[in-house]
This record gives structure tokens, C-alpha cells and sequence, in this order.
């Protein structure tokens, strides 16, 4: 199987104000279409674990690989190119740019890659609004739709560049039963229809449940 | 591509707080409209103050002083040759005030490439009579073309014409202070003594105003035959030479070189008037520094909203980064709204800066010693424009350039988590 993401013995310490391991010794891999969750109790790991595999915190000990290339933990602009191209992501909270539209918020990462023209670029942020069925949203403030569609904007944004793997963080934490399982729908779909990979951050256990894997954390390890 | 793209994201962060960028570029405008009022203004005030000197000054004017000879006979005894000597009551020798061979020194000062033209001058020391009074003062025979050429002298004349004095034989132009003295106008007689005793008749043909009063009041002008007439001497006795150089820095040099050259006395024009030269540049040094003092208090204001932008817009940081853009990208995000914030306040500042200036310019300035002057002066010199935007870029860019980097220093992990 195609690893797209591998951790070896990631550590991690808080400094402050006493030292606290949050991480104990973690290695795990992701294969190419899976789709994963990560559970545990608030206050395990879980988060810190993910926000340390998306390249974004480089204060860990360990070897983080994506894509099997090993991820410096100095050179930022690098990281960045890393995450442009090859991690999507969809957080708690939606994180949209109130000064664009819906569709140019879901191009900024495609035209930051600078690998297709803007017009393809476009094309495809269409396709992926399609996809999650809000195409009719394109042209709207980003501040003038509902909170579950700005969630699933969220969503089109991480795909836009065909990411290797969607990094969640709680993705449906803000969102009501309703736009919860429409959101897992989606998720579902990219995998069954896509061979998308997706590592998600949850606590609801319906929806931990209903994934291909359940990797279970309790103070910062990872439960057999 | 890439550039085009945080161009767009820089252009729609300052649209959405328009309102704060229209306050940051209107303090960049009023600073830079000022700026060129100030410098615009101030410079053509010492343009107005030096010219009344400089522009009618010689840059190197040749004359034989009066003054003890240099070698006194001790000096050619050999007996003394090594000794000090000190001679008490000398007197200044009495050789010619006017300058030997000056018609050959002339032909060699007009060849000399660095020279912009040069005017001779005779001087004559005389008693103007008004019944039983009589007034002293002096009357310089000069060639009025050439004095009008190089030394404006055309500008003073404010009744008749100067051309006049090479036209009507025996012509002279007062100064006003003195034509008023004597109750003579255009057309009238002027009774004259010279310090020999001869009397002579001249004909009024205009009359100037210098603009320093003193002038006024005991110069007058004459053709050269006419002083020479005067003075009853030969064609050739020219009391001074004033040379007019193409580059005034030069003047201290090129004054030395004559002084050894034609064994004279030559004088230039910074000592002459060092006095003009320091005034113009502390009024300049002051202009500078009120302007810029103007333009970094707007960086301050555009360093204040910068930061509140910063402040606010910290969740569209945060998620920039995260989906890849790169600390440096951001900076330049920012960059670049303070320098369009800089470039537009400073654009619109010189257009305001110009019609300020240009309105000053119609304000009326009318003082009786000045006569060709109507308005206030202003000096329009595009270096200053050039000067203004340059200042306003680099202020703008180092009050964007902190809040930028701290922009590109946010840690995307911590607003994410903090939500």
C-alpha cells in the first residue's frame, strides 16, 4: 500500500510553565484513500498530534514523512509550498475571507499553487462546488451564506489542488445534526468516489464510527 | 502571476477598510502637499534674496586695490635677506587704480572656456549738484548690453531704457533714491563735479532700482566713454573686470589663477558673500526638515492602521498560511498596501503640493524694493517633486515594514486553536 503519510516516534513537550509530554512516542502511517479518524477526550493529544502532522507546528521531536519526503523543520516557505500543494484543510471554524466571493475564496490556494491559468483554475473550483452541490453560491459574499455551507466552502478550498490528504480538525463541531451527517456525506463521498485520503479530528463517536479507521488517543498515545 | 496574485489580496484588504486607508493616504498627501509648498516657497525666496546680490555680482571681479607694495626696498637688501623687518607708517603706493593692458587681459578672459562672458567697468567717484548742495556718490561706466546679459541690469531700470545709455551721448541712469533727491526725471539735466574739479552736464535717461536702498541712493550708471570722458582718460582705463563663469563653484580657483596670471587683484564671489550662501542653506536645511518631520508623523499614522489591520484581519492570516502561503508572502501583502497607500497619498500630495505653490505664486507681493518682483516667489523645481514621492515611498515602506513582519511572524497553529 502507498503510504502518504508517516510519523515516527513524534514527541512533543509543552515548555510552559512546566515541562509536559504531550505527544509519548507516536508512529503510525496513513495509506492512500483511507479515511481515518482521530478520537480521544479533550486534552489528549489529538489536535496537537494533527497540527504537528500538518506541518504547521514544527516544535516536535521525530520524523514526520509526506509522500514519503521527510519534512524539514526549519525551512518554512518549503512547509508552506508543502501544504499548498499537498494537504487540504477544513477546521472548526470555516475561515473564509469576507473581502472575496465564495469561488475566489476557493481559488486562492489554486492560484497561490500558480500550476494551472486562473481561468482553469476557476474551471475547477466550479467543479469542486458542483461536487458539494453549492455551484449556485459561486458569486456570493463569503459573509452572506449559512453556517453549513461556508463549512462546505471550507471544504471546496481544500480540494481545490487535489491535495494527497484532508487534514479536520472537529469539522463538524460547529454544526448542527443536519449539516453534520451532510458534511460526513461529502467526506464519505470524496472517499468512496475519489480515493481521497482524510485524517479527521473528532469527538462524536457517530461519526468516528462510521469512518474506515478509528485511531483512539489517551494522553498522548495511541491506544492498541 | 504570484505577485499579481497578493497584489489582489492587498488591493481587497485596503478596500474593505477604505475608510482607514483614505485617513493614511490623506496624511501622506497633506505632508507631501506641504512639503513642496514649503520647499517650492523657501527656494524661490532665496532665489529671490541671492539674486538680488549674487545675479548682479561678478563670480570674479579683476581691480588693482589700493594698498602698500608688497616689496618694500629692505627686502631687496641682501644684507637683511634672512632678517624680519618691521617698517612702520607705510603708505599705500600711488600706482593706477586701473588695471594695465586691460584690453589684452579681455581678449584672454574670453577665451577661456569657463567663461560665461565678461563686462568692463570704470569706475568714477563724482559730486552730484543741486543748487547750492551737493551729493556724493558714484557712477559706474559699464556696457549696458553685456551689464544686461550677464547681470540683469535691464531688470532694474524701471523708467526709460538701458539701452539708451549707449544711444544718447552723456546719457546717465540714477538710482531712484537719488533721482528723488535731485528732483530730476527722464529727460532732465544732471549737473556733476568730478573730484578733480571738472564740471560736466549728463542727460537723465532712466532711472533703478536696485532693491537695496543704499545703492539707490548714491550709484549711478553711465556708458564707459562717458566715465572716461569724465575722468578725462585714455580709451583703455577699465578700473575692474567682472567675469560672469559657467559654473559658480568654480569661482575661487579660476580667481587665484587670474590673480597670478595678469599680477592683479582678483576677488570671487564667496568671499566676497559668504554671508548669502549660509542664509540660503539654513533656510533650506529647515525646509527639509519640517517636511520630513511632516511625513514621518504620517508613517506613524499609516504604522498605526497597518497594525490595526493586522490585528483584525489575523483569522485571514492564519488561514493564508495554512493553505500555503508563506510568511514572506504575507509580508508582502502588507508591503505593498503601505506603498500603494504611500505612492497614491504621495502622488495626489505633489498635485496639491503643485497647485498650493501655484496658488501662492498669484498672491500679490509688492514692496519698494524689489520692482520686478508682483507676486510671492516660487521656485518649481521637479527635483523636489522627485525628492517628495521618493520620501513618501521610503516612509511609507518603513511604517509597513513592522506591522508586516509581524504579520508574517503570526503562528497560523495559535489562532486556530484559540478558536
Amino acid at each position: 500500500m502507498n503510504k502518504i503519510l508517516e510519523a515516527k516516534n513524534i514527541n512533543k513537550f509543552f515548555h510552559d510553565p512546566v515541562r509536559i509530554q504531550v505527544l509519548a512516542d507516536l508512529t503510525f502511517s496513513i495509506n492512500k484513500g483511507e479515511f481515518v479518524s482521530l478520537t480521544g477526550k479533550s486534552g489528549c493529544g489529538k489536535s496537537t498530534l494533527l497540527y504537528v502532522l500538518s506541518t504547521m507546528d514544527t516544535d516536535y521531536e521525530g520524523t514526520l514523512f509526506i509522500d514519503g519526503e521527510e519534512m524539514p523543520k526549519k525551512n518554512e516557505a518549503f512547509l508552506a509550498k508543502i501544504r499548498n500543494e499537498k494537504i487540504g484543510f477544513v477546521f472548526q471554524f470555516h475561515y473564509l475571507l469576507n473581502e472575496f466571493n465564495v469561488l475566489e475564496n476557493v481559488m486562492l490556494p489554486g492560484l497561490k499553487l500558480n500550476k494551472y491559468s486562473r481561468e482553469e483554475v476557476e474551471h475547477r473550483a466550479m467543479e469542486k462546488l458542483k461536487i458539494l452541490g453549492i455551484e449556485q453560491l459561486a458569486l456570493k459574499k463569503s459573509n452572506h451564506i449559512s453556517g453549513g455551507e461556508k463549512q462546505r466552502v471550507a471544504i471546496a478550498r481544500a480540494l481545490i489542488n487535489d491535495p494527497h490528504i484532508i487534514m479536520g480538525d472537529e469539522p463538524t463541531g460547529n454544526l448542527d445534526k443536519k449539516n453534520s451527517d451532510l458534511v460526513f456525506d461529502i467526506f464519505n463521498k470524496l472517499s468512496d468516489e475519489f480515493n481521497q485520503t482524510l485524517l479527521i479530528v473528532t469527538h462524536d463517536p457517530s461519526f468516528a464510527e462510521r469512518t474506515h479507521r478509528i485511531i483512539h488517543m489517551e494522553d498522548g498515545k495511541i491506544l492498541p | 502571476m504570484r505577485n499579481k496574485l497578493l497584489v489582489s489580496i492587498a488591493k481587497s484588504l485596503l478596500l474593505a477598510r477604505w475608510k482607514q486607508t483614505l485617513v493614511a493616504a490623506v496624511g501622506v498627501t497633506f505632508s507631501i502637499t506641504m512639503f513642496i509648498t514649503l520647499l517650492s516657497f523657501m527656494s524661490g525666496l532665496n532665489d529671490l534674496l541671492d539674486g538680488l546680490i549674487l545675479n548682479r555680482t561678478a563670480h570674479v571681479r579683476i581691480y588693482n586695490d589700493i594698498k602698500p607694495n608688497k616689496n618694500q626696498p629692505i627686502n631687496s637688501n641682501a644684507a637683511y635677506k634672512n632678517a624680519h623687518n618691521f617698517i612702520g607708517s607705510i603708505k599705500s603706493d600711488a600706482s593706477r587704480q586701473a588695471i594695465y593692458n586691460s584690453a589684452a587681459i579681455m581678449e584672454t578672459i574670453k577665451k577661456d572656456t569657463r567663461v560665461l562672458g565678461l563686462s568692463p567697468k570704470v569706475t568714477a567717484q563724482v559730486f552730484f549738484n543741486d543748487g547750492s548742495i551737493d551729493i556724493t556718490g558714484s557712477i559706474f561706466g559699464i556696457n549696458s548690453t553685456e551689464e544686461s546679459k550677464l547681470y540683469h541690469f535691464d531688470e532694474y531700470v524701471t523708467a526709460g531704457n538701458s539701452a539708451d545709455l549707449d544711444n544718447v551721448s552723456n546719457g546717465i541712469i540714477l538710482g531712484k533714491g537719488l533721482a528723488d533727491k535731485l528732483l530730476v526725471g527722464i529727460g532732465d539735466a544732471v549737473q556733476i563735479t568730478t573730484s578733480k574739479g571738472d564740471r560736466f552736464q549728463l542727460k537723465v535717461v532712466g532711472t533703478f532700482q536696485s532693491g537695496i536702498k543704499d545703492f539707490d541712493n548714491v550709484q549711478s550708471y553711465a556708458s564707459i566713454n562717458t566715465v572716461q570722458k569724465i575722468l578725462s582718460v585714455p580709451k583703455d582705463y577699465i578700473t575692474s573686470i567682472q567675469v560672469k563663469l559657467k559654473d559658480i563653484t568654480q569661482a575661487p580657483k579660476v580667481a587665484k589663477e587670474y590673480e597670478q596670471l595678469f599680477q592683479t587683484d582678483a576677488e570671487d564671489i564667496q568671499t566676497a558673500n559668504s554671508q548669502f550662501e549660509t542664509g540660503s542653506s539654513i533656510r533650506t536645511l529647515i525646509s527639509y526638515s519640517v517636511g520630513i518631520t511632516l511625513l514621518i508623523v504620517a508613517g506613524f499614522g499609516i504604522y498605526n492602521i497597518l497594525n490595526m489591520m493586522i490585528f483584525e484581519k489575523m483569522d485571514s492570516i492564519a488561514i493564508l498560511k495554512a493553505t500555503g502561503f508563506s510568511g514572506n508572502d504575507v509580508k508582502r501583502v502588507f508591503i505593498y498596501i503601505a506603498i500603494s497607500i504611500g505612492f497614491f497619498g504621495g502622488i495626489v500630495g505633489l498635485l496639491f503640493g503643485f497647485g498650493l505653490s501655484a496658488t501662492i505664486d498669484q498672491i500679490p507681493f509688492n514692496t519698494a524694493s524689489l520692482p520686478t518682483i508682483k507676486t510671492y516667489p516660487i521656485n518649481y523645481n521637479p527635483k523636489f517633486y522627485m525628492i517628495g514621492i521618493v520620501f513618501s515611498l521610503i516612509t511609507t515602506y518603513l511604517a509597513g515594514w513592522f506591522p508586516a513582519r509581524k504579520a508574517s511572524k503570526i503562528d497560523p497553529v495559535v489562532i486556530i486553536r484559540g478558536k
